[in-house]
């Protein structure tokens, strides 16, 4: 008998991505230039993060006619956001084939309690984390891949090392407890207990886990990967900088080269300007993106 | 027994994960070089065309077709079984043309449609293989020289030209090791 949708094959295409580049477009010219460039899947937006920040208003799942134009000019994966708890808004991508759908705090949340009960979906999910905790509810809740937030459109490192960083040292911590204490350690995560179980075993995340927000160079790229990152999404950082082209290749060689510091200095050798950076300590604290869901 | 697996892009660590559970030892190929010792190569699934172009840009298809002219065997599974392929949508490959197969890529659909289903895989046991398609290609024609390994909706899902092993599934994304014993049965000899 087929099976379709299994956790198996929602979590199996998140496998295939993993060493690999999703990068962000707004047309399916620069969906062209990120295959070109090698991307292993494009995230179909109406704006990029910068500009959701800098020009505010409620930031919605993107036009469907938008995204399916996106999904006609490429052959790899195409992946769409939706807010936070919007289940409509995913059944719609579901409809028109969407191959991963972002459950994504870059968008204005739908419903400030609950997120979307991901089980109900043929179509896999990824949604952002900034501690094992929050990574492991949504993986509760049927997220097939997990990527730590960083802080979208700023195109500042520091916060997606702090999340990498934060869910790799709470692992530590787990796989160090006796069994004993892992109730009491899944209370105060607010994780499931078997999830908790898993991960003190096993010393990993269940899911693929990229590293998002705030990369902008292939030094970021590679770092985030000796962080233990499986991948990267880079937002902003290629649409945004001068030569998009050029700079998606060369995060692209980054990725799969990120222990070669040869490489690394080759690649990132007369890019061009990278995008303009924001420091965080300027964005309000209300208005990071990062604590939207939890 | 040293497998090399293509480390470029995708799910590599699976492949080293399954040799490594039944006694062989997986290393990750980034460079041609990292080839040099190895007793045969996996090419894993993930993006073809993002893995195409890495292999070109570090020189991979000359030094994999001399290590597949060296009678050591190569395995490839989804987008590996791509990059091996003789033709792709009717046309000619620039790449490696290690078998003669046209294929077709994405051909069950998008990601919703990817399924995972039982099939017959006599070569490795009367036991059905659990097989994984992720957003598979399908193999559109064979050539003379290509042995059917097994068929799913009457389309052959794995095939195997002398040393050349291909499946448009994942044995890896299971806990079936059957597969990669067999193939290290062709690299044992």
């Amino acid at each position: 008998m087929e099976l379709f949708g299994t956790f198996t094959v929602r979590s199996g295409l998140a496998e295939m991505l993993k060493g690999g580049v999703i990068m962000d477009v707004t047309t399916p010219e620069q969906a062209k230039i990120a295959e070109d460039a090698g991307a292993v899947s494009v995230m179909a937006l109406e704006r990029v993060p910068a500009d959701i920040r800098a020009e505010g208003g409620v930031a919605r799942m993107t036009d469907p006619a938008i995204i399916e134009k996106i999904m006609d000019a490429v052959s790899i994966p195409v992946m769409a956001k939706v807010r936070i708890g919007h289940f409509v808004e995913a059944r719609i991508l579901e409809a028109i084939g969407v191959d991963y759908i972002d459950e994504s705090e870059v968008l204005t949340p739908a419903d400030d309690k609950y997120h979307i009960n991901k089980w109900n979906f043929k179509v896999p999910f990824v949604c952002g984390a900034i501690n094992l905790g929050e990574a492991l509810r949504r993986i509760g809740e049927g997220a097939a891949m997990i990527r730590t937030k960083g802080e979208a459109g700023t195109g500042n490192v520091v916060e997606a090392v702090r999340h990498m960083r934060t869910i790799n040292d709470e692992i530590a911590g787990l796989a160090s407890l006796p069994q004993e204490e892992l109730m009491t350690a899944a209370k105060n995560l607010g994780a499931p207990y078997e999830l908790v179980k898993w991960v003190a075993k096993e010393k990993r995340l269940p899911v693929v886990n990229f590293s998002a927000g705030g990369i902008a160079t292939p030094a970021d790229a590679a770092m985030m990967m000796q962080l233990g990152a499986d991948g990267v999404f880079v937002g902003s950082g290629i649409f945004k900088s001068e030569n998009p082209a050029k700079r998606a290749q060369a995060i692209v060689q980054a990725v799969t080269h990120y222990n070669d510091p040869d490489i690394l200095a080759k690649v990132s050798k007369s890019l061009g300007g990278a995008m303009p950076g924001l420091e965080i300590s300027s964005i309000a604290k209300v208005n990071l993106l990062q604590f939207r869901g939890n | 027994m040293v497998i090399g697996v293509l480390a470029l892009q995708g799910a590599f660590r699976e492949h080293i994960r399954m040799l490594t559970s039944v006694g062989a030892v997986g290393v990750g190929v980034r460079l041609p070089e990292q080839l040099d010792g190895a007793d045969g190569l996996i090419i894993p699934g993930g993006e073809s065309t993002a893995i195409a172009k890495l292999m070109v840009e570090y020189g991979f298809p000359e030094c994999i077709k001399a290590f597949a002219a060296s009678g050591r065997p190569v395995f490839g599974t989804c987008a590996g079984l791509i990059l091996l392929a003789e033709m792709v949508a009717g046309e000619k490959q620039q790449l490696l043309n290690l078998i003669d197969i046209d294929v077709r890529r994405n051909a069950y659909g998008r990601q919703v449609d990817s399924r995972e289903v039982d099939v017959e895989v006599p070569a490795v046991g009367e036991n059905p293989f659990r097989a994984v398609f992720i957003r598979a290609p399908v193999i559109e024609r064979i050539g003379n020289g290509v042995g059917v390994l097994a068929q799913y909706r009457g389309r052959v899902v794995m095939a195997r030209q002398e040393n050349i092993l291909v499946a448009t599934f994942h044995p890896e994304l299971t806990d079936d090791t059957r597969i990669h014993r067999y193939f290290l049965g062709m690299a044992a000899g």
